[in-house]
């Protein structure tokens, strides 16, 4: 079984390991420190670390001022704030003057420990995305985590990282190498692709066990960088199947499937459909109940899948224009992830 | 204290021949502002004629001043300023609000030589110069920043989320100066129509007090006053420090003082020709 792990406890210890590289960098909590793990700055590095109150607006001023005097501010807080709270902010002193400026949006996604709609953030993608200059990467598990949020910090301008709560499986080995703006093949297979982002990739790996069982052979793609979007590796991989499929724990407008809708319609049309959050927003409760209400379980993403095999039994591409065989032998899968499981993490949960 | 005499006229007399670059600018660009440009020149000048430690011809200076125009609708008086402080060609600001144009119709940091911080959305240019100013001290650099806030301006809720945070670190290489001209683009004080009225102004020294700020007021428009009460700040210690400079909106041109519609209009060829009359009309008892 893959080994679980924080995704945010490996934000808080990237910055911790930055701070000794980096003597510039200065991480600022919008008063969130024991819920982001900004805390781990806070606690050993104390230099690198400045609370700025809960003030959102104000702490994104803050580090566009850090960002022009040449310092990389790194703003801790919950994606919901992030891309809500302070985005004219964000648009005006960060975005519009390229400034060196890192958000960590934590909390992001459905699973926001039981604090319900406010703190579900089913929109920070659709919303950064269009921000001309930004960059915005999800990761899938802790290990990406840590190398984009080193990738990012090197990177010149503004970059958002989405980074979730709770301990999700750890799906890349040591020996992975995270290249911004590059889509990342991590199963074989041609009755169709399937694009994952963030920790919704490891729901899509697990849906494609399911649908090797019936049959059908999913390619799964992990999308990490959703700004700047991987045209060429979108196309080649929607190419190999004829048929996509995207998945996100995020609303279905304007996030992964819509960057991938932009670049297919664009370059290279096939039949798709686009799993996500369905123009809702979220609610309190369990883990395990958010997803499988919300329908963002492996389950859910396999029906998808079929449906979409069911509307188009011919995909598109000319290379597919035969009857895609069915039941053949699964390539072998580059990692074995774990079913999906959460932990609950003892006491008390975030604030607000 | 008054200031040095020779000092203090050839100011004036900047702020007479700022006042028609203004109207000139504004009136070639068919947009524009005007009232609030009026009322900020002469704390824009004695900002780059005497307090501020700047190099005009190196403006990406790392340990240059910093000043920040927050109220950023009023920078056609700034590009002004900065023009005849060197930072680029007058001719320029005369190309205000144009196509391709350095002199944007609001402040762009990309684009302007001597623009420290973009803005234009109010109480966004309010915040970055606390960073600048938290970064200094991080970073062992001596140079002071200044934001320049509207009156108007205040009313947005990060202006006191900053000033909240600028005192709760002790941020004294900060100073904030609020362009206090009791004027706004449609409501004001003493609009008759109660539905008209914004009036959070009342108490203004009060308010950055209670927030933990140094206060000094001045009068806005005379350097005499003005002057001193920068070099006060910039003397203050242990926390930050809020200038309220009283001022006129519209100051020097009669029948813009005080008329909120003339925030950000095109005066006619007529208005235009008074308007500058009146200005030269001016400069005599400027030399006096």
């Amino acid at each position: 079984m893959a080994p679980m792990i924080e995704m945010r406890v490996a934000w808080g210890e990237t910055m911790l390991e930055l701070t000794r590289t980096h003597p510039n960098l200065m991480v600022l909590d919008g008063d969130l420190g024991n819920s982001t793990m900004a805390q781990i700055v806070a606690y050993n590095a104390p230099d690198f670390y400045m609370n700025m109150g809960i003030a959102e607006q104000n702490m994104m001023g803050v580090a566009a001022g850090m960002a022009s005097v040449g310092m990389i501010p790194w703003l801790s807080s919950f994606a919901c704030f992030l891309a809500n709270r302070d985005l004219d902010q964000l648009r005006v002193t960060v975005t519009q003057p390229k400034l060196n400026v890192k958000l960590a949006g934590h909390y992001s996604g459905i699973l926001t420990g039981k604090t319900g709609k406010t703190h579900i953030d089913v929109e920070d993608i659709a919303i950064l995305r269009a921000l001309p200059n930004m960059t915005v990467v999800a990761p899938a598990d802790a290990v990406e985590c840590r190398q984009a949020a080193m990738t990012l910090t090197d990177m010149p301008g503004p970059a958002y990282l989405r980074v979730t709560r709770d301990a999700t499986p750890v799906i890349f080995g040591q020996e992975y190498r995270f290249v911004l703006g590059k889509v990342v093949p991590l199963r074989e297979g041609r009755d169709l692709t399937i694009f994952g982002t963030g920790v919704q990739t490891v729901r899509a790996l697990e849906a494609s066990d399911l649908l090797a069982k019936q049959g059908i052979s999913a390619h799964v793609v992990h999308v990490h960088t959703l700004k700047p979007i991987d045209v060429a590796g979108i196309v080649a991989a929607a190419k190999k199947t004829g048929r996509v499929l995207t998945t996100e724990d995020h609303n279905i407008i304007g996030g992964l499937g819509g960057a991938v809708a932009e670049v297919l319609g664009q370059h290279h049309p096939v039949p798709m459909k686009i799993h996500g959050l369905q123009d809702c927003y979220g609610e309190s409760g369990p883990n395990d109940a958010i997803l499988e209400k919300y329908g963002l379980t492996p389950r859910h993403i396999a029906d998808a899948a079929k449906a979409l095999l069911r509307a188009h039994p011919v995909a598109a591409a000319a290379s597919q224009a035969k009857k895609a065989p069915r039941a053949r032998a699964k390539p072998p899968a580059k990692t074995k992830p774990a079913p999906p499981k959460t932990v609950a993490r003892p006491g008390k949960k975030g604030r607000r | 204290m008054p200031i040095d005499p020779v000092l203090k006229q050839d100011l004036q007399r900047k702020a007479v021949q700022v006042r028609k670059i203004v109207l000139q600018a504004v009136k070639k660009a068919g947009a524009g502002h005007v009232g609030g440009p009026l009322s900020m020149v002469e704390i824009a000048l004695a900002m780059y004629f005497k307090i501020l430690r700047i190099d005009p011809k190196n403006p990406a200076w790392p340990d240059r001043d910093r000043y920040v125009l927050s109220k950023g609708h009023s920078c056609v008086a700034l590009y002004a300023v900065l023009a005849l402080r060197g930072f680029f060609p007058l001719e320029e600001v005369f190309t205000y609000d144009a196509i391709d144009s350095r002199m944007q119709g609001h402040p762009d940091m990309t684009k302007t030589p001597g623009i420290d911080m973009s803005s234009g959305s109010l109480g966004t240019g309010a915040s970055p110069p606390l960073g600048m100013a938290l970064a200094a001290r991080r970073l062992g650099k001596d140079f002071h920043t200044w934001v320049h806030l509207g009156d108007g301006e205040v009313q947005e809720g990060q202006v006191w989320e900053m000033a909240f945070i600028a005192s709760q670190y002790g941020v004294d290489n900060l100073t904030a100066i609020v362009d206090y001209n009791k004027v706004q683009q449609f409501g004001f004080p003493k609009d008759g129509n109660i539905r008209r009225r914004v009036n959070p102004l009342v108490q203004l020294p009060e308010k950055w007090r209670a927030f933990g700020w140094h206060v000094i007021e001045c009068d806005g428009h005379d350097f005499d006053s003005l002057i001193p009460a920068c070099e006060e700040a910039q003397a203050t210690r242990g926390r930050p420090t809020c200038i309220i400079a009283h001022t006129i909106k519209g100051k020097g041109v009669s029948f813009m003082e005080g008329d909120y519609t003339w925030h950000a209009k095109v005066p006619n060829d007529e208005e235009l020709a008074k308007a500058l009359a009146e200005l030269d009309a001016a400069l005599p008892a400027a030399a006096e």
